[in-house]
């Protein structure tokens, strides 16, 4: 059983209009950014305390926090920026979104936080294009908190300046890298830079960059607060979680279950309960598959899935990732093969062109899968999928590549037979029993 | 030297992209290139002429052929002309596993055009759109700017009638 849900990025989703600077202070909201403007805590204490949270990056890849806010040295000359990724696009997830909507003062604190701990003192909160909804209330979010006198220059008369702004950006799935969000941001096509450098010596306009998702910054006051037992916040934290998982996850659970949703519970919770939480397979199917963490994480079966807890540790080891927490659900009634067809469609859309084995690769396996889909496969199609796949990995300049071939990988791996079938009978033996 | 275009843009537009390019260090206007185009577009009917590239271009001090890069790279720039309103319905993964397929085939029997296409009396384009980001409440689309969620046939037929009053 799940006994806490909602304590960190949702902790005020009960309260009518959760999104006014008034509900978020009716729950504890911008104390800890007070606090520190008022004590000017020093920053490695704060990072410290990050690090004793074990706070994993929450936009995918599951880097430690404390660990990435320290590659800024506060004091070094000139420019710095903290940017926030709220470009979420990664198919099954939708929880940024939520954030935005419901919660932006606590990603704003959040913003703020790292800025004072980085030595930068301006901040852009980088919105997906089609969030207008979204990024309308994190402008409406901004102006109350200027107003309030927690953003700007020398706030609230100590010294520290911070100035935050909302991006909006135009519809690519590509700018949630990290560098293709520097790109479009500074007014180019999204495309991602080589690294090194990194954007902590080189990020925005050339300068040290620290860039966090939407989830992780939103995660950071609740970590600093004081509990109301005397714990230690960051203490707290970890505890909910699990060791070297800290602290609660939002699972963005959609597909064939009872009860699509946004679920913010501990990491470490069991698969099996989070499943019970979004009311189950639908009724007289059973599961069959799940991708733990968005669509590039590859697929597990169910059996595998079902004893697993929701940890980057346990995902991990099982061979997928926990990566952006959506975790996809699919019953008996799914072809294997059109879901990757579909999958490999939108990689093959969103390929932003630069590198070849990506541009070339994607539109090649599409090619392969819809064929096979469409009864025009041969078998050895399925190793050509396979050779095609570990061409791609490790030789594109982002993670792209391995984000449709690890999951072309995956399916071969776990429903070969289906792929196999689809080809022999030309057609989808799922649904009539034939498979 | 080619004519300045920068009138092009309605003043309050040019008065908007400012505050725009407020946000960002004064040596990089450049950045406000997005919602240059998302203003100019919206001016414009839902699409931005080559003039208005150009305007774009003239207004940011970039040279032209900079703003032709971002506008064909993003998928929300339109550069040919398109209905009043677009309807852009998710069928990734999730909304898939949900139901968007028999929401695709309702909104094709309702406008009578498939993907892709305008409506002969110039309402509505439709289109297949990539994962919107509110996967637990697909199938989802976005009607212009408002998403639309948790879709049913009926929910389709309440929508376009909505605007059809309006209209």
């Amino acid at each position: 059983m799940i006994e806490h849900q909602n304590l960190v990025c949702f902790r005020g989703l009960h309260l009518p209009e959760p999104w006014t600077m008034a509900a978020y202070e009716s729950i504890g909201g911008y104390k800890v950014w007070r606090k520190i403007l008022a004590e000017q805590t020093p920053a490695d204490q704060l990072i410290a305390d990050l690090k004793t949270a074990v706070l994993r990056g929450r936009g995918g890849a599951g880097f430690p926090t404390g660990l990435k806010w320290s590659f800024l040295q506060r004091n070094a000359p000139g420019q710095k920026y903290v940017l926030c990724n709220s470009d979420e696009g990664e198919p099954g997830t939708c929880k940024d979104r939520d954030i935005l909507r419901f919660n932006p003062h606590q990603l704003i604190e959040g913003m703020a936080i790292a800025g004072y701990v980085m030595g930068a003192t301006v901040g852009y909160n980088y919105i997906r294009g089609e969030f207008w909804e979204p990024f309308q209330r994190c402008e409406a979010a901004l102006a109350e908190a200027y107003a309030a006198g927690l953003l700007g220059k020398n706030i609230q008369g100590k010294g520290v300046d911070f100035d935050l702004y909302n991006h909006l950006g135009a519809g690519a799935y590509i700018c949630g890298e990290e560098t293709a969000l520097m790109e479009s941001l500074e007014g180019r096509k999204g495309q991602p830079r080589f690294k090194p450098p990194f954007p902590a010596n080189y990020g925005l306009y050339g300068r040290p960059t620290t860039i966090n998702n939407t989830e992780t910054f939103a995660s950071v006051p609740v970590i600093l607060a004081d509990r109301e037992d005397g714990q230690k916040g960051c203490d707290w934290f970890l505890n909910l979680g699990k060791p070297n998982n800290g602290g609660m996850k939002i699972f963005c659970v959609t597909g064939h279950v009872n009860r699509p949703g946004n679920y913010e519970i501990p990491l470490g919770t069991p698969f099996r309960d989070l499943l019970e939480l979004a009311g189950g397979v639908r009724e007289g199917h059973t599961l069959k598959a799940v991708i733990p963490g968005g669509s590039s994480a590859p697929v597990l079966p169910a059996a595998t899935m079902m004893e697993l807890t929701m940890d980057y540790d346990a995902i991990g080891k099982a061979g997928s990732m926990l990566g952006s927490g959506a975790v996809i659900v699919m019953d008996d009634t799914v072809c294997m093969v059109q879901i990757l067809t579909r999958l490999m469609d939108f990689y093959y859309e969103e390929s932003c062109g630069q590198c070849t084995p990506c541009r070339e690769g994607s539109g090649w396996v599409h090619r392969i899968l819809w064929r096979i889909l469409n009864g025009e496969g041969h078998i050895e199609q399925l190793e050509l999928l396979e050779s095609i796949s570990s061409k791609v990995i490790g030789h594109t300049i982002c993670v792209f590549g391995e984000a449709f071939a690890l999951p072309i990988l995956s399916f071969l791996k776990h429903f070969r037979q289906e792929f196999i079938d689809h080809i022999k009978l030309k057609r989808c033996g799922v649904a009539d029993g034939q498979v | 030297m080619q004519d300045n275009k920068s009138n092009l843009l309605e003043h309050e537009v040019r008065a908007e992209i400012d505050r725009w390019v407020a946000k960002y260090p004064p040596e990089h206007k450049q950045s406000a290139v997005l919602s240059a185009l998302h203003l100019a577009q919206d001016q414009n009917g839902g699409w931005i002429s080559q003039d208005l590239l150009d305007a774009v271009a003239d207004y940011l001090d970039m040279p032209r052929i900079a703003v032709y890069e971002v506008a064909t790279f993003y998928t929300m720039f339109d550069l040919k002309p398109v209905g009043k309103h677009k309807i852009g319905l998710c069928t990734n993964i999730s909304c898939q596993l949900q139901g968007s397929d028999k929401i695709a085939d309702h909104l094709k029997t309702c406008l009578g055009v498939d993907f892709g296409c305008t409506t002969n009396d110039g309402q509505f384009t439709l289109r297949e759109v990539e994962c919107l980001g509110a996967c637990r409440n697909g199938p989802v689309m976005h009607l212009d700017k408002t998403y639309h969620e948790n879709l049913t046939p009926e929910k389709i037929d309440e929508i376009l009638a909505a605007v059809e009053d309006q209209a």
